[in-house]
């Protein structure tokens, strides 16, 4: 039902001024009443921007927030019934933890009495009882972290935002503040808009998560569902171990993947291109007579809990969590029940650019020239002394012949040296796959491509990007 | 083998200088100060001061002048360091920089281009001798009026401004109750910086023919009359109010250390 929603936004897009990067992109969420949403992704992913813009400190550069049905994306943040707790506090210092906490009752002019007992009403709630005189500065992070979440809570808002509340705080600390945010929220009803890249905090304490990379949404859903039924390798990768390989359909509910044939749960068309998502905990172990691929071990390391256990099978490697230790060295079979394998319909990662065609007939792209024969992209056209001409002997306009050209991440090669190749980038993410690594890489011009690479290059590195002209395909941009 | 200074040596260098250019002219001061022309100790020049007509004016006209260039120079600043803390313009720094700029210029040489611009205007610089007083000073100590204000909010966590807001206030409370509140101590530093040097920096009344006497014309006038016992003591009712004045501005003295730093 819609009157459910207590907010929504739509079609959120977030352009910075000054230099034009896009922080969100296309945003679409709607949030129940009394829910427990999380944005969950890395640093820059536009998750904090998002609540920011909730909040009022920052305005989209298009869509719309309706709250309650209206629309409230010009409010500024005084006017918006909706509070925030933020990464360090936030704190005044220049005023005790009443005034603090009073502030915001004070500007709504309540009778002094009624504030009294409001502010002893949350800091009952926060457990920092009797606490109104300290100033600020006696306080532990975990206390002020309280202090924070009284001040914003003593508002009574619609929807409480959390940019981050724990992340200042040590292991300990935020475990105990994540129980009792949880419980906050159940007692209070009040809808809890939680920002992290912490994934177990956001699986142990959220209604919804909202995963995000690169200001788009990934995925949406329960914990349960993120974690079982990841979306996109992304997603997998992001939340909780996993291993990623690239597979194909081989049948109706089978796979073929890490040079074995699986039986999945997954309903994918014969012959689709597929990456297959297997946890850890998934994995069986057996003698290497019983499994579907066998393997050696190369490394196991003891985790308390359970070992972590990693198997090279050929080219691919798995990591295995199993209670029973493995000797290094050792051969074992490797099997998968159906509903451990997640098979996601593999994301189209061709690069494709336009190239122009310069003078002496050859293809340009950035000032770059790519060798090839333009008389095979154009059907039926032939150089006749210098000038291009088609079927019928006519000349060809070449200034407005546009080309595009397409390479799949496979054959595009990384190089240390930066101009070796057609452009250059630096790495911006990495996913491995069982046998390779999947980089995506933002060029200079801001583009992003995705290389596949068996080698390891780290986060950041710059690199020059060849892509062989034997390896393009070309067309004609009509 | 390497020596290897203690502390203690390392701080004999300083303590040499506080000595001879510190401690030593205070003492001298007030020695001078406490006793009479004729050498015996005595309260004379103190009491000497207060009784003086012609004294006490000049610390009122002091007193006036400074405080009149102190909120002057205030309401200038405030607004600039804030406009340049807060805005979003790129080249804040270099904006910034015209404002310091005019300290790289000498002295006398930027009062002398004042002096001709206020001629200009006024015809004769005697009709107005305050008034160009103030707009000499306020002109020389603008800087360091603003350069405090401005670290103080420069350095200020933007998300106290944020959190005002988003606890229900509009711009003018969370002017009121957060960012002037904590700019205090940049204030407190600009002021002490520019109201002490407003009541004895006779130079700028000087090259703007304002014949009026000030504290440290007082005091020169003392010393160029061989009378170093009146002078010095001019020099400690001075350093007293000076102490008075700080110790009323700088309740809160960490913040206020900080607050002072130039660059």
């Amino acid at each position: 039902m819609a009157e459910d929603n207590i907010i929504e936004l739509k079609n959120i897009t977030k352009r910075f001024d000054d230099d034009g990067s896009i922080a969100v992109r296309d945003f679409n969420l709607s949030v129940r009443r009394g829910e427990f949403v999380t944005f969950l992704g890395p640093s820059g992913c536009g998750k904090t921007t998002t609540l920011r813009m909730i909040a009022g400190f920052d305005m989209p550069t298009e869509g719309k927030i309706l709250l309650d049905g209206s629309d409230i994306t010009l409010l500024p943040p005084n006017k918006r019934p909706i509070n925030t707790v933020f990464q360090r506090y936030a704190l005044f210092p220049h005023m005790n933890i009443f005034e603090n906490i009073a502030f915001g009752l004070k500007l709504k002019k309540l009778p002094r009495e009624e504030i009294v007992n409001k502010v002893k009403h949350v800091l009952d709630l926060v457990d920092l009882e009797g606490f109104e005189e300290r100033s600020v500065a006696t306080l532990s992070g975990g206390q002020q972290q309280r202090i924070a979440i009284a001040r914003a809570l003593v508002n009574e808002p619609k929807i409480l935002l959390l940019d981050e509340p724990l992340g200042a705080l040590d292991l300990k600390m935020r475990k105990e503040m994540q129980i009792e945010l949880k419980a906050m929220h159940q007692q209070l009803g009040i809808t809890f808009i939680y920002v992290t890249h912490d994934q177990e905090e956001a699986l142990t304490m959220s209604d919804k998560i909202v995963v995000m990379n690169r200001g788009s949404i990934q995925q949406i859903g329960t914990p349960e569902d993120i974690y079982n039924e990841p979306k996109n390798a992304y997603v997998a990768d992001f939340i909780g171990e996993s291993n990623i390989f690239k597979g194909i359909m081989t049948g109706k509910l089978k796979c073929r993947f890490c040079g074995g044939e699986f039986v999945c749960m997954d309903d994918v068309d014969e012959g689709t291109l597929v990456d297959v998502v297997v946890r850890p905990e998934d994995v069986i172990l057996t003698a290497p007579e019983e499994g579907t691929v066998v393997g050696t071990v190369t490394a196991v390391t003891f985790k308390g809990m359970h070992y972590e256990i990693t198997v090279e099978s050929g080219k691919y490697e798995m990591v295995i969590v199993s209670t029973r230790a493995q000797k290094v060295g050792d051969t074992v079979g490797m099997c998968l029940e159906p509903d451990g394998i997640h098979v996601m319909i593999a994301e189209d990662h061709t690069t494709r650019f336009e190239a122009t065609v310069t003078a002496d007939l050859k293809l340009d792209y950035n000032g770059k020239t790519i060798e090839c024969d333009i008389c095979d992209i154009i059907p039926g056209s032939r150089i006749v002394e210098g000038v291009l001409t088609d079927s019928a002997g006519s000349a060809i306009d070449t200034d407005r012949l546009k080309v595009h050209v397409s390479i799949e991440p496979g054959d595009i090669e990384m190089s240390d040296d930066v101009d070796a190749g057609l452009t250059r980038g630096h790495i911006i993410n990495l996913i491995y796959k069982g046998d390779h690594y999947c980089y995506v890489v933002r060029t200079d011009h801001g583009h992003d491509l995705i290389v596949d690479d068996e080698y390891l290059w780290n986060m950041g590195d710059q690199v020059g990007l060849i892509l062989p002209e034997e390896k393009m395909s070309f067309a004609l941009k009509k | 083998m390497k020596y290897r200074f203690t502390r203690k040596q390392l701080a004999i260098p300083y303590a040499l200088f506080l000595l001879v250019f510190v401690i030593a002219p205070l003492v001298v001061i007030i020695s001078y100060a406490l006793t009479g022309s004729d050498g015996h100790v005595s309260l004379k020049n103190l009491a000497g001061f207060f009784s003086d007509p012609n004294t006490m004016g000049t610390l009122l006209y002091s007193l006036m002048l400074a405080l009149v260039t102190t909120a002057v120079c205030l309401l200038i600043a405030y607004p600039v360091a804030y406009a340049l803390a807060f805005s979003q313009i790129k080249r804040r720094s270099v904006i910034l920089l015209l404002f310091i700029m005019p300290m790289w210029i000498n002295f006398t040489l930027r009062l002398t281009a004042l002096k001709e611009i206020l001629t200009l205007i006024e015809g004769n610089l005697a009709f107005h001798p305050f008034l160009n007083s103030v707009i000499g000073m306020s002109y020389d100590f603008l800087p360091f009026m603003i350069l405090p204000i401005y670290n103080q909010l420069e350095r200020m966590d933007k998300s106290l401004m944020e959190a005002a807001s988003d606890l229900g206030a509009d711009r003018k409370q969370v002017f009121l109750r957060v960012t002037f509140p904590l700019s205090i101590p940049g204030v407190v530093s600009g002021i002490a910086m520019v109201f002490l040097p407003a009541m004895t920096n006779y130079v700028v009344l000087e090259m703007l023919y304002n014949s009026t006497y000030i504290m440290g014309s007082l005091i020169g006038s003392y010393f160029s009359a061989y009378d170093w016992h009146g002078g010095s003591m001019i020099s400690l009712i001075l350093l007293a109010l000076i102490c008075i004045f700080t110790l009323l501005g700088g309740g809160n003295k960490e913040e206020n250390a900080r607050g002072g730093s130039l660059v």
